[in-house]
């Protein structure tokens, strides 16, 4: 393609990007190392229903000009990222100092919101990506093998989780999970424990939040896979019954090599999404047990008052770890460009 | 003829509009936008200031308000003319500058507002205050007779009962709280705290007090009650727990006055439930004589980035809908302990109206509280879960609100 026919077809997508990635990312760089003024506090009695009280609040007019001379607030650099809500520099180092053992040392950890939160975000990533392709795959090839009359039906009944409103399909499942919903019920039955709850308990909280995630997005990857079967070449796979390949060998050594790209890209998709969980966490109100960072993000600003540069840096850290996690494949692309190219 | 008739048209007209206001008795010239909490007593408020005519009012009733009201009031013009709001729920909207005083439109048209709902901080009239709200005792009165038990009136006595009611079979899990992770968790932790006598920070500084023996000593009590919980006590709110005491699973809760009025009211609530339940006023604990529970306002407010004519407008529609004829309708009157003129308290006002009296503390209107319940509720979750020590956990909420009030200048 002619460098100037190139220019103008990309020019729509370049100027969406900018507008759509470039600009949050800049603005949330900036907001990340910008924190509010320091605050003017004045001694004030306040009155009401239940009488007068002196109290403490913040002086509007100081603020005001503070505002006016530096309206983008105080520049910290990378003070809010080493801050115990984050990085947590500091505490880290004095867990290492103090700590006997590595144990001591994840417990330690594992008190600090940031790497709390990262451990279920990538424990989630890494358990739900896999084992949703397997499904998504075992889906596909089980609805291509059905006859005619029933495979548009079940099709639509496969592609369900993903049509349901993730907040809505979590806030479901936890309905179900609650100890006197259905599945809870059968599980305390099962077990054979009357006090069984899913939601007082992490591994079982976790394991509810994983379950979700990978029926909420198998159908994505059910459809990729499903869209792929129909390009399997049926010559080679012809020739593999005549020479008497089964049905698993089939699958194994024509159907799966053909699909890898496809895969590569569920598993990139997936990553990304799976790394940024959040609705399953809000409709489980799992956060006594498990945290991601973007749940992070939402508490940040969610509370009575909100904390910009906070929220601001989370989304930085996550954004970094999204290009750490994508990072073997975005390599694996551009080797495969340049070999390419040559 | 014609012109006649267009004009005698045309004063039918404007008659019957002007009927229509009257009606109402109030109309209005700009639009007013409300965003506010949703239980039963704000949205009479919201429905009474709907009734305003001349310009459109629009109401965002949501348990959410909190996430969007500072967000929805910083543009300008702002979004929503006005908040309704808590006295924890003001300070975000002082510190952040973006609701007006209104000491000119009470002197205009505040005829008929009493002295104490006007909410004056520094000498200025923040907010217009409507009804009180306290969290108190309600119970099943039937099922502590069955079992031969007083009324609690303290935290210990409570304990106590939830053990016998237990025993006896009358109820597998008799306590119910709202101990959701998060905001409610926290406030459960206020109320306790306050209870043993703790404060939340070192004298008129910013610096946190939590990591204390009261703080030791609450979130000793919290853990001890939630035994006797549901299991599933950590994702249970306000709500949630409400429908608990409705299923006639619980006994012995402490429950917001705002929610307690209409406990009984929805569909479906077993006969023995609405027959047996009660209201008391809140319990003490540790053997303190100040209530373990907050004293709370609930008022409205008018935005600052909005035209004179809409704050007016605001103004005289919010003001519309706390008059005091909406207490003529009996439903309404027992929504709430209203502040306003002439209310008469209702049988489900006495839990309010007792920790009013026995001076419970007002949740603290300081600028850095809503830091330290966001820091609460996120680290206090631990201990709760029997995963951290009680002075962990302090320790935690101590080093999370100091990182946050860093960052938000108030503290250095």
């Amino acid at each position: 393609m002619k460098h100037r026919t190139f220019f103008w077809f990309f020019l729509p997508t370049a100027l969406a990007m900018l507008v759509f990635i470039a600009a949050p990312l800049v603005s949330i760089i900036m907001q990340s190392v910008f924190v509010p003024h320091e605050a003017v506090l004045i001694e004030s009695e306040n009155c009401g229903p239940f009488g007068c009280t002196k109290s403490t609040t913040v002086d509007q007019e100081a603020t005001a000009q503070l505002r006016a001379d530096q309206p983008l607030g105080r520049f910290v650099g990378f003070d809010i990222y080493k801050d115990r809500g984050h990085l947590a520099t500091a505490e880290v180092g004095n867990a290492w100092r103090s700590s006997d053992s590595f144990g001591d040392f994840f417990s330690a950890l594992g008190n600090l919101p940031f790497y709390r939160s990262l451990a279920f975000t990538l424990t989630y990533t890494f358990v739900c990506t896999p084992l949703l392709i397997m499904l998504g795959f075992a889906i596909a090839v089980g609805v291509n093998s059905l006859n005619k009359a029933v495979k548009g039906f079940v099709i639509f009944f496969s592609l369900l989780p993903m049509i349901v409103t993730p907040l809505v399909g979590a806030l479901v499942l936890f309905w179900m999970v609650d100890s006197r919903g259905i599945l809870g019920n059968f599980l305390s039955y099962l077990a054979n424990d009357p006090t069984l709850s899913l939601k007082a308990s992490t591994p079982l909280m976790w394991i509810s939040l994983i379950v979700y995630g990978i029926w909420s997005s198998a159908p994505f990857a059910f459809v990729v896979f499903y869209a792929g079967l129909q390009t399997v070449p049926q010559d080679t796979l012809e020739s593999a019954q005549i020479d008497g390949a089964t049905r698993w060998q089939q699958i194994r050594y024509v159907i799966i090599p053909h699909l890898m790209p496809l895969v590569t890209f569920v598993a990139l998709i997936q990553l990304m999404d799976n790394f940024r969980v959040f609705e399953p966490i809000i409709g489980f109100s799992a956060e006594a047990h498990a945290t991601s960072l973007s749940w992070i993000i939402f508490n940040d600003l969610g509370g009575e008052t909100r904390q910009l540069t906070a929220a601001a840096t989370t989304s930085v850290l996550t954004v970094i770890g999204v290009a750490i996690l994508l990072s073997p494949v975005l390599v694996r692309t551009w080797r495969d460009f340049k070999g390419k190219a040559h | 003829m014609f012109m006649k008739k267009v004009a005698l048209a045309a004063i039918l007209a404007t008659t019957s509009t002007m009927a229509y206001a009257d009606g109402h008795g109030c109309s209005i010239n700009a639009r007013v936008s409300i965003v506010g909490n949703e239980f039963p007593a704000i949205q009479t408020v919201g429905a009474g200031a709907q009734e305003c005519s001349g310009a459109e009012v629009t109401t965002n009733l949501t348990a959410d308000h909190q996430k969007i009201n500072v967000a929805g009031m910083s543009g300008n013009p702002a979004e929503y003319t006005s908040a309704i709001i808590a006295n924890s729920s003001i300070v975000a909207l002082m510190n952040e500058d973006v609701i007006r005083p209104l000491d000119d439109l009470v002197a205009k048209h505040g005829d008929g507002i009493k002295p104490n709902q006007l909410i004056t901080i520094n000498g200025k009239v923040m907010a217009v205050a409507f009804m009180a709200n306290a969290q108190h005792l309600v119970y099943r009165a039937d099922l502590l007779e069955k079992a031969g038990l007083e009324v609690p009136t303290t935290y210990e006595d409570m304990l106590a009962a939830a053990k016998v009611l237990r025993d006896q079979g009358l109820a597998e899990n008799p306590v119910g709280g709202a101990y959701k992770a998060g905001w409610n968790l926290a406030q459960e932790f206020n109320n306790m705290f306050l209870g043993y006598g703790g404060s939340h920070f070192k004298d008129g500084s910013a610096e946190p007090n939590v990591n204390s023996e009261a703080g030791i000593k609450a979130l000793e009590m919290m853990k001890a009650l939630s035994e006797y919980m549901n299991p599933d006590f950590l994702t249970h709110d306000s709500n949630a727990t409400n429908a608990e005491f409705r299923a006639g699973n619980v006994a012995v809760m402490n429950m917001w006055g705002s929610r307690a009025a209409t406990m009984t009211d929805a569909e479906g609530v077993p006969q023995e439930v609405v027959d047996g339940f009660a209201i008391a006023g809140p319990m003490t604990v540790g053997g303190g004589s100040i209530p373990a529970s907050t004293l709370w306002w609930d008022g409205w407010t008018v935005a600052k980035n909005i035209s004179d004519e809409e704050a007016e407008a605001t103004f005289i529609a919010m003001k519309h809908a706390i008059r005091p004829e909406i207490l003529e309708d009996e439903e309404v009157a027992k929504q709430a302990v209203w502040l306003i003129d002439g209310y008469e308290p209702t049988e489900a006002a006495v839990g309010v109206f007792a920790a009013a009296q026995a001076n419970t503390i007002p949740y603290p209107m300081l600028p850095y509280m809503g830091l330290m319940h966001t820091a609460l509720g996120a680290e206090l979750t631990d201990f709760m879960n029997g995963s951290e020590s009680a002075e962990q956990a302090l320790a935690d909420v101590e080093a999370a609100y100091t990182a946050a009030a860093k960052e938000k200048g108030f503290l250095q």
